[in-house]
C-alpha cells in the first residue's frame, strides 16, 4: 500500500511540471499585451512602457522567466497580480472557498441523484423508469452549459421568482468571511434568514453545475451495475434468500462502485471547467470568474497561479480517488 | 412423501427469435437424506431445471409445472417473500465456479454470516461462533483466521469449501450442488465429493448432484436421472444404470468412460446437444443415436415403464438390445468399431 502510494505521488512531479509548461507558454501566446491593457486608453510613454516591462521580467528570454517562475513557484511564491497588486497566493484563497463550496454542493448533487438514477434504470432494464433516467442523462449531458443556466433562471428566478438571479447571499447581509463558506459563514454569523438565503442562491448553480457530471454518473452507474448483476456472485446472493434490496443495494452496488468512484473523480476536473461558466453566469466570486477577468486581463500570473493551484486540486482529488479505490476494493489493497 | 416432488416442469426463454424450450416436462422426486444425481452433456437444461427450482431465473424465463412442491409446501405461485424464507435455509445451492461465486467485496466471515443473520437472526457473536464452526465442518484450517479473508485470497477449493459451509449454514433438507467440481483440479474434486457426501451422511439432508462426469455419479449417487434436450430420458437406481442402461443416450455416456473402454481410441457421441433452430421433430435423440429408425425420425416416443428404466424411447435396451428393433443385427456403427 505504501509502495503504491509512493508511485501515485511521484507520477504526480511530471504532471506538475507539464502543468506549469502549459499555463506559462499558453497565456503568452494569447494576442494582447498585459501591459497595454494595464496602461488602459490613456495610452504609454515608451520610456514607461521600458520601464514596466523590465520591472515585470518582461525584458529577459521567455526560458529565463519561465525558469524564475518556476523557481519561485517551488518556493511556494506564486507571484504579485499585475491587476490588483496583491499576491496572487492571497487571491486565490480569498476566492477558493467560494468555488469549493459550489463544486462540493454540485457533486453530492450529483452523486446522490445519479447513483439512485442508475441503479433504478439498471435494475428496470429496458422498462419505462430505465428509459427515463437514460433520455433524461443524455440530454443533460447535451445541453450547453449556459443555455441550461438561462433557462433555469428565466423558470425560477424570472417566471415563478423563486430563487434570486445571481451572487452568494442577499445585499441585505454583511458579514465579515470566517471560513469562506457562506453556508456555514451565515449560520455562524447568527443573522435571521441569512441561511436561507445562502441556500437559495446556492440552488440554481448547484443544478446547472452538477448537471453534467450527473448525467455521466447515472450512466456510469447503470452500465456498471447491469454488468454486475449479471456475475455469479449476486446469483449466490439471491440462492441466500437475500431480498432484493440486499442483493442490489448491498451486494451488487458495493462492486458496482468501483467504476463509478473513478467517474466521480474524473468529473471533478470537468466540475472546475464547468465551474468557469457557471460562475461567470451567475456572478459568483470564486476562482472561476476572477480567472476570466485574469485571462481577460492578460493578468500572467493570475492566470499562470490560478491554474497551477487548480491542476494542484485536480491532481490531489485523483490521488484520494486512488487511495478510496483500495479501500473499496479489497484485490487493489491486497496487490503489492 | 419425498421431500421434493416436481411434475411436468417446463421452462421457456424468451429470446428475440421466439421461444426456446430449455426444459421439457421434467419430472424429479428426491427423498429426504437421499442422494440423486441429474447427469446429461451442457445444453440438457439440468441446471436451468434446478435453478427454476430455487427461482434465480431470470425474468425473460417462464417456469409452469403441474407440481412443485418442497417438504410439504407447493412452490408454485409463492410470492417472493415467501420463497425467500425456503431459499437458502431450507434449500441451498452450490456452484460450478466457486472462485467467481464469492462476492469479491466482501470478507469470508460476511458473506457466510450473512445467511445466518437473515434467515436465523443471530446476533454478531452468536454469528462468529457459528461460522467458525461451518468453517471447521468443511475442513478449513485455521477458520478464525479465514474469517477476515477476501474470496482472492482463496484457492478454488477453498473458495468451493467456503460455498458449500455457506449453504449448510441453515442446516438445509435439501443441497443441490451444480456442478460442484468441474472447475477444480483433479485431486480437489475428489476432496470436495467426498466432503459433500460425508456432510450430506453426517447432517441427514438431501443431495441433488448436477454432473456430467459418470464418474462422479458412480461414486456418490444412489438414484441417477439422465436427461437430454431438456428431457429426462431415463431414471434408475445407481447399479442398475451401470449394469443396464435402457435409454441408448445412457448407454453411449457409460460407453465413453475410460474404464469401460474396449479398444484404444475412446468411443463418443458424435453430434452436439441440439439447439433452438435444430430440434428434430421425433425423438430428440434420434440424429445422434446407433438405433435410429424411420419411425424415430418421425415419431415422438413414448415414455417406457419402471421396468425400462422410464426411457425415453422407441427401442428400449435391455441388456445392450434394443427390444422391438425392425433389425437389431444390422446396425451401423457398432460400438465395437468407434468412428
Amino acid at each position: 500500500m505504501l509502495a503504491f502510494l509512493l508511485r501515485r505521488v511521484l507520477l504526480l512531479i511530471p504532471t506538475f511540471i507539464g502543468v506549469t509548461l502549459a499555463a506559462f507558454f499558453f497565456i503568452r501566446l494569447l494576442p494582447g499585451d498585459p501591459i497595454l491593457l494595464l496602461a488602459g486608453e490613456r495610452g504609454i510613454t515608451p520610456e514607461r512602457y521600458a520601464e514596466l516591462a523590465t520591472r515585470l521580467g518582461f525584458d529577459r528570454p521567455l526560458y529565463e522567466q519561465y525558469f524564475a517562475y518556476l523557481g519561485n513557484l517551488l518556493s511556494g511564491d506564486l507571484g504579485v497580480s499585475f491587476s490588483t497588486k496583491r499576491p496572487v497566493w492571497d487571491e486565490f484563497f480569498t476566492l477558493f472557498p467560494a468555488t469549493l463550496e459550489l463544486s462540493l454542493a454540485a457533486i453530492i448533487f450529483a452523486v446522490v441523484l445519479g447513483i439512485p438514477a442508475g441503479v433504478i434504470a439498471a435494475v428496470k432494464r429496458g422498462k419505462a423508469p430505465d428509459h427515463l433516467v437514460m433520455s433524461t442523462a443524455l440530454v443533460g449531458y447535451s445541453m450547453p452549459i449556459f443555455w441550461w443556466a438561462l433557462l433555469l433562471i428565466i423558470v425560477f428566478s424570472g417566471w415563478l421568482q423563486w430563487t434570486p438571479v445571481s451572487g452568494r447571499i442577499s445585499l441585505l447581509y454583511f458579514f465579515p468571511p470566517v471560513t469562506g463558506f457562506m453556508l456555514i459563514d451565515s449560520l455562524i454569523s447568527g443573522q435571521r434568514g441569512a441561511f436561507n438565503s445562502a441556500v437559495q442562491h446556492l440552488i440554481l448553480p448547484t443544478i446547472v453545475l452538477g448537471t453534467i457530471p450527473l448525467a455521466v454518473i447515472a450512466r456510469q452507474t447503470r452500465s456498471a451495475m447491469l454488468e454486475v448483476l449479471g456475475e455469479d456472485y449476486i446469483r449466490t446472493a439471491r440462492a441466500k434468500g437475500l431480498s432484493p434490496l440486499r442483493v442490489v443495494g448491498g451486494h451488487a452496488l458495493r462492486n458496482a462502485l468501483i467504476p463509478v468512484i473513478t467517474t466521480i473523480g474524473l468529473q471533478v476536473g470537468v466540475l472546475l471547467a464547468g465551474a468557469i461558466l457557471t460562475e461567470t453566469i451567475f456572478s459568483w466570486p470564486g476562482i472561476g470568474k476572477w480567472m476570466i477577468d485574469s485571462i481577460s486581463r492578460r493578468d500572467y500570473q493570475a492566470v499562470q497561479g490560478g491554474l497551477v493551484m487548480i491542476a494542484i486540486v485536480v491532481m490531489i482529488v485523483n490521488l484520494t480517488v486512488d487511495l478510496l479505490y483500495g479501500l473499496i476494493n479489497p484485490r487493489i489493497r491486497h496487490r503489492r | 412423501m419425498p421431500l421434493l416432488e416436481i411434475e411436468n416442469l417446463t421452462v421457456e426463454f424468451a429470446t428475440v427469435n421466439g421461444r426456446f424450450k430449455a426444459v421439457d416436462e421434467v419430472s424429479l422426486t428426491c427423498d429426504r437424506g437421499e442422494i440423486l444425481a441429474i447427469v446429461g452433456e451442457s445444453g440438457s437444461g439440468k441446471s436451468v431445471s434446478m435453478l427454476a427450482l430455487m427461482g434465480l431465473l431470470p425474468w425473460t424465463a417462464k417456469v409452469t409445472a403441474d407440481r412443485m412442491s418442497f417438504d410439504g409446501t407447493d412452490l408454485r405461485g409463492l410470492s417472493g417473500r415467501q420463497r425467500r424464507r425456503i431459499v437458502g435455509k431450507n434449500m441451498a445451492m452450490i456452484f460450478q465456479e466457486p472462485m467467481s461465486s464469492l462476492n469479491p467485496c466482501f470478507t469470508v466471515g460476511f458473506q457466510i454470516g450473512e445467511a445466518l443473520k437473515v434467515h436465523l437472526g443471530l446476533d454478531r457473536a452468536e454469528r462468529r461462533k457459528r461460522t467458525i464452526e461451518l468453517l471447521d465442518l468443511v475442513g478449513i484450517p485455521a477458520p478464525e483466521a479465514r474469517l477476515k479473508a477476501f474470496p482472492h485470497q482463496l484457492s478454488g477449493g477453498m473458495s468451493q469449501r467456503v460455498m458449500i459451509a455457506m449453504a449448510l449454514a441453515c442446516k438445509p433438507k435439501l443441497l443441490i450442488a451444480d456442478e460442484p467440481t468441474t472447475a477444480l483440479d483433479v485431486t480437489i474434486q475428489a476432496q470436495i465429493l467426498d466432503l459433500l457426501v460425508d456432510l450430506q451422511r453426517e447432517q441427514g439432508m438431501a443431495l441433488v448432484l448436477i454432473t456430467h462426469d459418470m464418474g462422479v455419479v458412480a461414486e456418490t449417487a444412489e438414484r441417477v436421472q439422465v436427461q437430454y434436450a431438456g428431457q429426462k430420458v431415463e431414471e434408475q437406481p445407481v447399479a442398475g444404470l451401470f449394469d443396464d442402461p435402457h435409454h441408448p443416450y445412457t448407454a453411449a455416456l457409460l460407453a465413453a468412460l475410460p474404464e469401460r473402454a474396449t479398444s484404444r481410441r475412446l468411443p463418443s457421441i458424435p453430434g452436439v446437444v441440439p439447439g433452438q433452430f435444430d430440434r428434430p421433430s421425433g425423438c430428440l435423440f434420434s440424429p445422434r443415436c446407433r438405433y435410429t429408425t424411420e419411425r424415430c425420425r418421425e415419431r415422438v416416443p413414448h415414455r417406457q415403464g419402471a421396468m425400462a428404466g422410464f426411457a425415453l424411447c422407441h427401442y428400449p435396451l435391455v441388456q445392450g438390445r434394443p427390444i422391438g428393433h425392425p433389425a437389431p443385427n444390422r446396425i451401423a456403427n457398432a460400438a465395437e468399431e468407434p468412428a
